[in-house]
C-alpha cells in the first residue's frame, strides 16, 4: 500500500508541477486560468486519493467545495478578460466586445 | 394557474427543483424529512430569487438512442483522453491544429447546449464559438495532418449531433436531421 | 474489503493520477491556449472520474459515494462550459498560434476578427491591421 501510495502521489504531484510551471511561464492571462483551473482539480484529485487511500471521508466535503470553486474562478476570470461585463445590456445577452482600439482610432 | 402555464411549470421548473433537492440532499450526505423540508425551502428560494430565461421546446427522452449515446459518449471520452495523453507525450514539434466551422441541423437552444458540452468531451474537439442564428459551430481541433482528418471530424461532430437529436428531440426535430442538407466547409 | 475490490480501487486511482500527469504535461507542452484547453479538459475529467470512483470503493460508505458522485457529476457539467468560455475568449483575443494551424475556418468570417485588440503584451500582433482599418472605414 505504501509504494502505491508513493507512486500515486509522484504522478498527481509532477502534474501540478507542471501545470505550476504553465502558470509561472504564462504568456498570456488566459494560460494562468487554464493552469489555475487544472492545478485546482489536480489538487481535488490529490485529497480523493488521500481520503481513499487512507480511508479518512473527512476530506470528502472539502472536494464538493473545491471542485464547483474551480469552475467558478475561471469562468469570472474569462468573462472580466473577454470584456463581456462592459457593456451588459441587462437582457441576459451579451453585448460583444468592447471596440476595438483600431476602430476608435479610425472614428476620431 | 391556466392549463398552459401548469403544463409548463411540470416540464420546466418541476424538474430543476427536484434536482436542486436532490443536490442539496446529496450535499448533506445523509436523507432526513429535515433535509428533505430544508431543500424544498431553499430550491424554491433559489428559483424565485434567481430565475433561469425561459427555454422553449423541452426534451423528450427516448431510452433506446439514449443508451447509445451514453454508451458512446463514456467510449469517446476514454479515447480522446488516450488521444490528448499521446500527443502531450509523443517526443517531435508541436501538433498542428485546425479551427473548423460545421454547420448543425437541429433548432433548440436545449439540444444545441447539450451538443456544444459534450462535444468538449469527445476526441479532438473545444467548442470556441456558436453561431445561433446560423447554426454553426466552430471548433478548435488539437491535432490533424490533413484536410482528409478535417472532414472526419466534421462528419464526427454530425455524428455527436445525430444521437444527442435521437435521445433527447421532439420529433420535429428528430425529422429535421433528414430535412436539412448537411453542407460542410467554412461559412457562407 | 476483498483483495479483489482493492486492486479495482487502485487501478482507478493510479489510472486517475496518470492523466492528471497528462493533463499537466500537455499544458505544459502544447502551443497555445487553445491547444492547452484540451489538456485541460478531457484527461482531467476522466481522471478526476476516474480518482472519485476508486475513493468511493475504498471509503465503503454510502453517503460519502453520493457526494463523490456529486463532484464527478459537476466535474462532468463544468468543465466543458469553463473550457468554451476561455477558448471563446482566446480566439477573439487572438491567442492562437496561426502559423501552426492547418485551416481556420472562422477566420473568414466577419471582418472585426481581424483588428489587433492587443492591449496585453502578450496578445497575438496583428496581421494586417492597415489593411483591416482601411476596409473598415471604407465599410462605414
Amino acid at each position: 500500500m505504501t509504494v502505491a501510495y508513493w507512486l500515486i502521489f509522484a504522478l498527481i504531484g509532477t502534474g501540478a508541477v507542471c501545470t505550476l510551471a504553465r502558470l509561472a511561464l504564462g504568456p498570456s492571462l488566459l494560460d494562468r486560468v487554464v493552469a489555475t483551473d487544472t492545478l485546482l482539480v489536480i489538487i481535488s484529485a490529490g485529497l480523493a486519493v488521500h481520503a481513499g487511500l487512507t480511508r479518512d471521508p473527512t476530506d470528502v466535503r472539502v472536494l464538493v467545495v473545491v471542485s464547483l470553486l474551480a469552475f467558478v474562478g475561471s469562468v469570472s476570470v474569462a468573462r472580466y478578460v473577454g470584456g463581456m461585463l462592459l457593456r451588459s445590456s441587462g437582457d441576459g445577452q451579451d453585448a460583444g466586445l468592447p471596440e476595438a482600439t483600431e476602430v476608435r482610432e479610425a472614428r476620431r | 394557474m391556466s392549463t398552459e402555464a401548469r403544463r409548463d411549470w411540470i416540464r420546466h421548473d418541476l424538474p430543476l427543483l427536484v434536482w436542486l433537492v436532490v443536490v442539496w440532499i446529496l450535499l448533506w450526505g445523509d436523507w432526513s424529512w429535515a433535509n428533505l423540508i430544508g431543500g424544498v425551502l431553499v430550491a424554491l428560494a433559489v428559483t424565485w430569487l434567481l430565475p433561469l430565461p425561459p427555454a422553449p421546446g423541452g426534451l423528450r427522452f427516448r431510452a433506446g438512442p439514449f443508451v447509445v449515446l451514453l454508451g458512446r459518449f463514456v467510449r469517446d471520452l476514454v479515447v480522446s483522453s488516450v488521444e490528448v495523453a499521446w500527443v502531450a507525450f509523443r517526443p517531435g514539434p508541436p501538433p498542428r491544429g485546425a479551427v473548423i466551422s460545421v454547420q448543425l441541423r437541429t433548432d433548440s437552444d436545449l439540444l444545441l447546449t447539450i451538443v456544444a458540452e459534450m462535444l468538449c468531451l469527445v476526441p479532438g474537439s473545444i467548442v470556441i464559438d456558436l453561431d445561433r442564428e446560423h447554426l454553426q459551430i466552430a471548433l478548435h481541433v488539437l491535432s490533424v495532418r490533413d484536410m482528409d482528418e478535417v472532414r472526419e471530424q466534421e462528419a464526427r461532430v454530425l455524428a455527436q449531433e445525430e444521437r444527442v437529436v435521437r435521445a433527447f428531440g421532439s420529433s420535429d426535430d428528430v425529422a429535421a436531421l433528414d430535412r436539412v442538407p448537411v453542407q460542410t466547409g467554412g461559412r457562407r | 474489503m476483498s483483495t479483489l475490490a482493492d486492486v479495482v480501487a487502485l487501478t482507478c486511482l493510479v489510472a486517475g493520477a496518470l492523466l492528471c500527469l497528462t493533463a499537466g504535461v500537455g499544458l505544459l507542452r502544447f502551443p497555445d491556449v487553445l491547444a492547452r484547453m484540451h489538456a485541460g479538459t478531457k484527461p482531467q475529467v476522466l481522471g478526476v472520474l476516474l480518482v472519485m470512483v476508486g475513493a468511493a470503493i475504498r471509503l465503503e460508505s454510502t453517503s460519502t459515494t453520493w457526494m463523490l458522485s456529486l463532484v464527478a457529476a459537476f466535474q462532468l457539467m463544468t468543465a466543458p462550459v469553463s473550457a468554451h468560455l476561455v477558448s471563446r475568449v482566446a480566439y477573439r483575443r487572438r491567442h492562437v498560434r496561426r502559423d501552426l494551424l492547418l485551416v481556420d475556418e472562422l477566420r473568414d468570417g466577419s471582418h472585426e476578427d481581424r483588428f489587433y485588440r492587443g492591449d496585453e503584451p502578450a496578445d497575438a500582433p496583428p496581421e494586417e491591421p492597415d489593411v483591416a482599418a482601411a476596409e473598415w472605414r471604407e465599410g462605414r
